[in-house]
C-alpha cells in the first residue's frame, strides 16, 4: 500500500494523502522547540529557537559552545521559557470521577505539548534531559560547577517527555517529519523524508516548482556565499557555515573576550547570534508550516482518547515532581523496564486498532494485509446456542473481496453504531464465490471473490431474541477485523515488592543502595574540549 | 609488483594523466563494502578518482565535508587519550605501567610499513606492546593502499588487537548505534590488513576491536570492546570482488576517462558536461538511498535514477517487494490493471492496494462512534507505571 502510494507520488509529482483524518493530536498552543549543536560535542548547543508564538520565538545563543558557565546559562534560558508553560498548565486541572477501581483524582486539563523538527532533535531533547537533570545547582555547597537552580527540574521534565514520546500514539512531545510522513506520502525514500524542507516540499510544493525538484533545492540549492539556501533542520549544523561563517565569528568572540574588551564582546557575541538566527529562523518557519498543513486535517475520533493518556502521563509526572522524588535513573531497574515494554506493547496495538477505525486509508491497510474484510450481507440464517438457555447464535455470510488470514474459529471484530464495545464473532468458513464476479471486476477494481461465514457470538443483548439492529440485514455493508479494537495488555506485572527475584535485575537495585550507575557524571576541567 | 601492470595502467587512465590519485582509505573500503554491487564506486575508487569533483563537475555536488569543530575535537580527544606515552590507553587496555611502546619512525610509507612488521615481530612474548598509529598495507586491485589505524596492541597471549579512537560519546554504557557501525567497519578493513601481516595464516589479529570513546559528557575515556566478525566477512568478500576490478574496465568502451581535463589554474574543469556524464554512464551503477551518506556521487545517480524511474530511488526495501516490476511506470500500470501478469503475486497485491485505496479516499472520512473508553481506568501514564 506505502509502496503503490510512493509511485503515485513520484507519477504526481507532489506527496499523496497517507491518511483521510488527522492521526495526531495538536494542542492550541504548542511549543516548538528548534534546538541546533555544534559539531563534534556531545550536548553542547549552539542555540535554540523556542516559544508558542510563531511570531516571536525567543532566541537562545550560546556565543561560546565549549565555555560551560555560558551553556549553563542557556539551559537557564530554555528553562525560563519552558517551566513557566508547563507550570502553567500543571495548576490546571479537572476532577476525574471515581470509578469502580479508582478514586477520584486530579486531572490536568490540557497537557503542553512540545513540537521539534524531526526524530535526530527528539533524540538531542533526550540528550539534554539526560545531561542537566543530574546537575548540581547553586543550592549545593559542594557542588564544583554549579548551575542555576530550575536547569535540573527542566532536565527531568525534559526527560519525561522524551521517555513518553517512546509510546506509540503519545503527542506529548512530537518530530513533526513524523507526524508529517504518517500523514503523506512522498516520492522519495523514508531515509530521505527526515528532511523537514524536502517533506514539505513534496507535501506542498513552493511556487513554479514540484515536489522533486522543491526537495532537491531544499537539500543541496546554495546561495552565492555557498551557504545552504534551506539550512538542515538541526540539530547538526552545515558544516560549510560552520567552517565559513560560524567559526571565524567564534574566533572573534574568544579574541574580544579574552581582550577585556566589553563593546567589542558585545558586538561579536550579536554577530553570533545574528548567525545562528539565520540557521534556525527557517527551521522555526518551516515547523510552523508542517503544523498548519496537519491542522487543516480533520481529527480522529480516537485522538482525544489518546491525548487523555499523555494527560495522565503529564499529571503524572507532575505529581513526582511535587512529591520530591528524586530524577530518573539513568537505566531503568528490571521491573520498570519491564513494565514500560508492556505498556507500549499494549499503546501499539491500541493505536494500530484505533487507526483502521477512525480512517479509511488504514482500514484498507489492514484489509490489504488480511487482517480485516468488509462486504455486503448476503445471508442470515437464525442459530441459537446449545445450552440450558440457547442464547442467539445467528450465522452471517458476506461476499467480499478480501480473503481474511485466519483459520475458521478466530475471533472477529465488528464496530456496532451506538454500541460500547465491537461485536465479536467467529470466522465460521471461506469460501471462494462462482467465477464470473472476480473476472470482471478487473476493470475497475475486483469485485467481491470471497465467500465469508461468521457466527455473531456477542453484542446481542442478553434475551433470546436479539436487540434491534444488533444482527446486520441482508444488504447491508459491515466490515469485521480480526484484531481487538480495544487491545487491552496482558495480566498486571506484580508490584515491584513482589516479583521473584530471578526476574527483579541484580541484588540491590530494589534496596536503592546507588551502584556504580549511578554515581556523578565525571567532570573534567575542560569538559567537552 | 611495480613493473607495469595492465590495470594499473588502465586505470592510471581512467584517472586522467594529470589527476593525482586519491589514496583509498580504511572509510572508503567500507563504504564500497555497503554497496557491493556498485560498480561505478568500485572502479572510481579503485581508480583513485576524486568523486567529489566530478560530482561537481557532472553539476550534482554532494553535500559532504567536516565541521571544523568536528574535527578539532577528535584530534584534541586523541591527544588525550595518547597524552604521556599512550598511558590513558594503557591504562583502559589494563596494561598500565608495563608496555613496550616502539618508536615506528621511518622514511616514506614502504619504510613504515615495514617497521610495522618488524614491531609485531619483535613484540616480546608475554608481555604489551602498543603500535601508536602503525602503517597497514593492503593490496587492492593491483594497487596499495595504505591503511593507518589508531593504535594496534599485542597482547600478552599474542594476539593483535586494533585500537579505534572515536570523539562521539559514550552515554550511559550505549553509543549512537549509526557511529559506532561506521567505525566497526572502518576497523574492520585494518584487521584484515593486520592479517595480511600475520605469517601464522592471519590468525593472530582479534576479530574484536577496542573502540575508545568520551564517557557520559565528559573527556574522561572510556573503551568498550566491538565484535567486527559481521564487517570482516563483508569487507573481505566484497575485496574478494574488487580484484575483479579489470572486468569491469573490461566492458567500458575504448577511450573512457573521467579525466577533468583541468584548466590552467589546475582547478577549473575544462571537459563538457555532456562527455563527462557519457563517461560516468558508461559504468552501471546501483543506486540506493543509502548512499546519499556515504557517496559523492550519489546525487547525480539518484537523478539518473529517478529519470529512469527506477524504483531503487524510493528505497532498498521497496524494491525487494516488488519482484520483477523495477520502474515506477510499471508498478503504476500494474496497480490499474493495464499490464502485468494477473497471477504474479506482486502484481494482485498492488492491484488490490489499488482498489481499496481508491475506495478509502472516495469514502468521505466518517467521524465513526467514539469509543466510550472514557470513564475506564486508564492508566496513569501509559509509560512507566510505578
Amino acid at each position: 500500500m506505502q509502496t503503490l502510494a510512493r509511485a503515485e507520488a513520484v507519477a504526481a509529482g507532489r506527496a499523496v494523502p497517507a491518511a483521510t483524518v488527522r492521526h495526531t493530536h495538536l494542542g492550541e498552543r504548542p511549543v516548538v522547540l528548534v534546538p541546533l549543536t555544534t559539531a563534534g560535542e556531545a550536548g553542547a548547543p549552539l542555540g535554540a529557537m523556542v516559544g508558542t508564538d510563531r511570531d516571536e520565538p525567543t532566541l537562545l545563543v550560546v556565543p561560546q559552545p565549549l565555555d560551560r558557565e555560558l551553556r549553563f546559562g542557556f539551559f537557564a534560558g530554555l528553562a525560563s521559557v519552558l517551566l513557566p508553560v508547563l507550570a502553567e498548565y500543571a495548576d490546571d486541572t479537572e476532577v476525574e470521577p471515581a470509578t469502580r477501581n479508582r478514586e477520584e483524582t486530579e486531572l490536568c486539563a490540557d497537557a503542553p505539548q512540545i513540537v521539534v523538527p524531526n526524530t535526530a532533535a527528539l533524540e538531542y531533547v533526550r540528550l539534554v534531559g539526560r545531561s542537566t537533570r543530574f546537575l548540581r545547582t547553586v543550592e549545593d555547597p559542594d557542588a564544583p560547577h554549579p548551575v542555576p537552580v530550575p536547569v535540573p527540574l527542566l532536565g527531568r521534565w525534559l526527560t519525561h517527555y522524551a521517555e513518553r514520546a517512546r509510546t506509540p500514539g503519545s503527542a506529548l512531545l512530537l518530530a513533526l517529519t513524523s507526524v508529517l510522513t504518517r500523514h503523506w506520502t512522498t516520492g522519495q525514500s523514508a531515509m530521505e523524508d527526515q528532511h523537514l524542507g524536502a517533506l514539505l516540499a513534496w507535501i506542498d510544493p513552493p511556487a513554479g516548482l514540484d515536489g522533486p525538484a522543491g526537495a532537491a533545492r531544499a537539500q543541496t540549492g546554495r546561495g552565492p556565499d555557498g551557504l545552504l539556501l534551506s539550512p538542515p533542520a538541526g540539530p547538526a549544523t552545515d558544516p560549510v557555515f560552520d567552517n565559513r561563517v560560524l567559526a571565524p565569528a567564534l574566533t572573534r568572540y574568544d579574541r574580544a573576550r579574552a581582550a577585556g574588551d566589553g563593546p567589542a564582546t558585545a558586538g561579536a557575541e550579536a554577530e553570533v547570534r545574528r548567525l545562528v538566527a539565520s540557521q534556525l529562523r527557517p527551521t522555526w518557519d518551516d515547523v510552523w508550516r508542517g503544523l498548519d498543513l496537519l491542522r487543516a486535517l480533520p481529527e480522529g475520533g480516537h485522538v482525544a482518547e489518546r491525548w487523555k493518556r499523555d494527560r495522565w502521563s503529564f499529571t503524572g509526572h507532575r505529581d513526582r515532581v511535587r512529591a520530591g522524588e528524586p530524577p530518573q535513573p539513568k537505566r531503568d531497574d528490571a521491573v520498570t523496564a519491564a513494565q514500560k515494554l508492556a505498556g507500549r506493547e499494549t499503546a501499539q496495538a491500541r493505536l494500530m486498532a484505533q487507526e483502521a477505525l477512525d480512517d479509511p486509508l488504514a482500514m484498507a491497510a489492514r484489509r490489504l494485509g488480511g487482517e480485516a474484510f468488509a462486504g455486503t450481507v448476503t445471508g442470515v440464517e437464525m442459530a441459537y446456542s446449545e445450552g440450558r438457555r440457547p442464547m442467539p447464535r445467528p450465522l452471517v455470510t458476506l461476499a467480499t473481496p478480501d480473503l481474511p488470514q485466519a483459520e475458521p474459529g478466530a475471533k472477529a471484530y465488528r464496530a456496532v453504531p451506538g454500541a460500547r464495545s465491537a461485536q465479536t464473532a467467529a470466522l465460521v468458513s471461506v469460501l471462494p464465490l462462482d467465477a464470473g464476479g472476480a473476472e470482471d471486476g478487473a476493470g475497475e477494481g475486483p469485485g467481491p471473490a470471497w465467500s465469508v461465514t461468521v457466527r455473531l457470538t456477542g453484542g446481542m443483548g442478553s434475551g433470546r431474541t436479539p436487540k434491534e439492529g444488533s444482527v446486520p440485514e441482508p444488504g447491508a455493508a459491515v466490515a469485521f477485523t480480526l484484531f481487538e479494537h480495544d487491545p487491552r495488555g496482558g495480566p498486571a506485572l506484580p508490584e515491584a515488592e513482589l516479583t521473584p527475584w530471578t526476574h527483579g535485575g541484580p541484588p540491590g537495585a530494589a534496596t536503592g543502595a546507588p551502584g556504580p550507575a549511578d554515581s556523578p557524571d565525571p567532570v573534567t576541567p575542560e569538559d567537552y574540549l | 609488483m611495480s613493473t607495469s601492470h595492465p590495470l594499473t595502467e588502465r586505470l592510471a587512465a581512467l584517472r586522467g594523466p594529470s589527476t593525482p590519485q586519491r589514496p583509498l582509505d580504511a572509510r572508503a573500503l567500507a563504504a564500497l563494502a555497503a554497496n557491493p554491487g556498485c560498480r561505478r564506486r568500485a572502479l572510481m575508487d579503485a581508480a583513485g578518482v576524486d568523486k567529489g569533483a566530478v560530482a561537481e563537475a557532472l553539476g550534482s555536488p554532494a553535500r559532504f565535508g567536516q565541521s571544523r569543530f568536528a574535527f578539532s575535537r577528535g584530534h584534541a580527544f586523541e591527544a588525550r587519550v595518547k597524552a604521556d606515552g599512550c598511558a590513558e590507553l594503557l591504562r583502559l587496555l589494563g596494561a598500565e605501567g608495563r608496555a613496550a611502546v616502539p618508536d615506528l619512525g621511518a622514511p616514506g610509507p614502504k619504510g613504515r610499513v615495514e617497521r610495522t612488521r618488524q614491531a609485531l615481530a619483535e613484540a616480546e612474548p608475554g608481555g604489551w606492546t602498543l603500535l601508536d598509529h602503525p602503517l597497514l598495507a593492503l593490496e587492492i586491485a593491483g594497487s596499495t593502499v595504505y591503511l593507518e589505524p589508531d593504535a594496534v596492541a599485542v597482547a600478552p597471549d599474542g594476539r593483535w588487537t586494533v585500537v579505534e579512537i572515536k570523539s562521539f560519546p559514550i552515554l550511559d554504557g550505549g553509543a549512537d548505534a549509526q557511529k559506532v557501525g561506521a567505525a566497526a567497519r572502518q576497523a574492520a578493513v585494518y584487521v584484515l590488513a593486520l592479517a595480511e601481516l600475520d605469517e601464522h595464516g592471519g590468525s593472530r589479529p582479534r576479530p574484536e576491536i577496542v573502540l575508545v570513546c568520551p564517557r557520559d559528557f565528559s573527556n574522561l575515556p572510556t573503551a568498550e570492546r566491538v565484535d567486527v566478525r559481521k564487517q570482516l566477512a563483508v569487507t573481505r568478500r566484497q575485496l574478494q570482488r574488487l580484484t575483479r576490478i579489470s572486468e569491469i574496465a573490461d566492458a567500458l568502451p575504448e577511450g573512457t576517462t573521467f579525466d577533468l581535463r583541468p584548466g590552467p589554474d589546475g582547478r577549473t574543469p575544462t571537459r563538457p558536461r555532456e562527455e563527462l556524464t557519457a563517461a560516468v554512464e558508461a559504468v552501471p551503477a546501483v543506486y540506493a538511498p543509502e548512499c546519499l551518506s556515504t557517496c559523492e556521487l550519489a546525487f547525480h545517480c539518484r537523478d539518473r535514477a529517478r529519470a529512469a524511474g527506477r524504483v531503487e530511488a524510493l528505497g532498498r526495501s521497496l524494491r525487494g517487494e516488488l519482484g520483477g516490476l523495477t520502474t515506477v511506470e510499471a508498478v503504476l500500470a500494474a496497480a490499474h490493471g493495464t499490464c502485468g501478469d494477473p497471477t504474479d503475486p506482486a502484481v494482485a497485491a498492488l492491484r488490490r492496494a489499488a482498489a481499496l485505496r481508491r475506495e478509502a479516499l472516495a469514502a468521505a472520512p466518517v467521524v465513526g462512534p467514539r469509543a466510550a473508553a472514557d470513564d475506564e481506568p486508564v492508566p496513569a501514564h501509559g509509560g512507566g507505571a510505578r
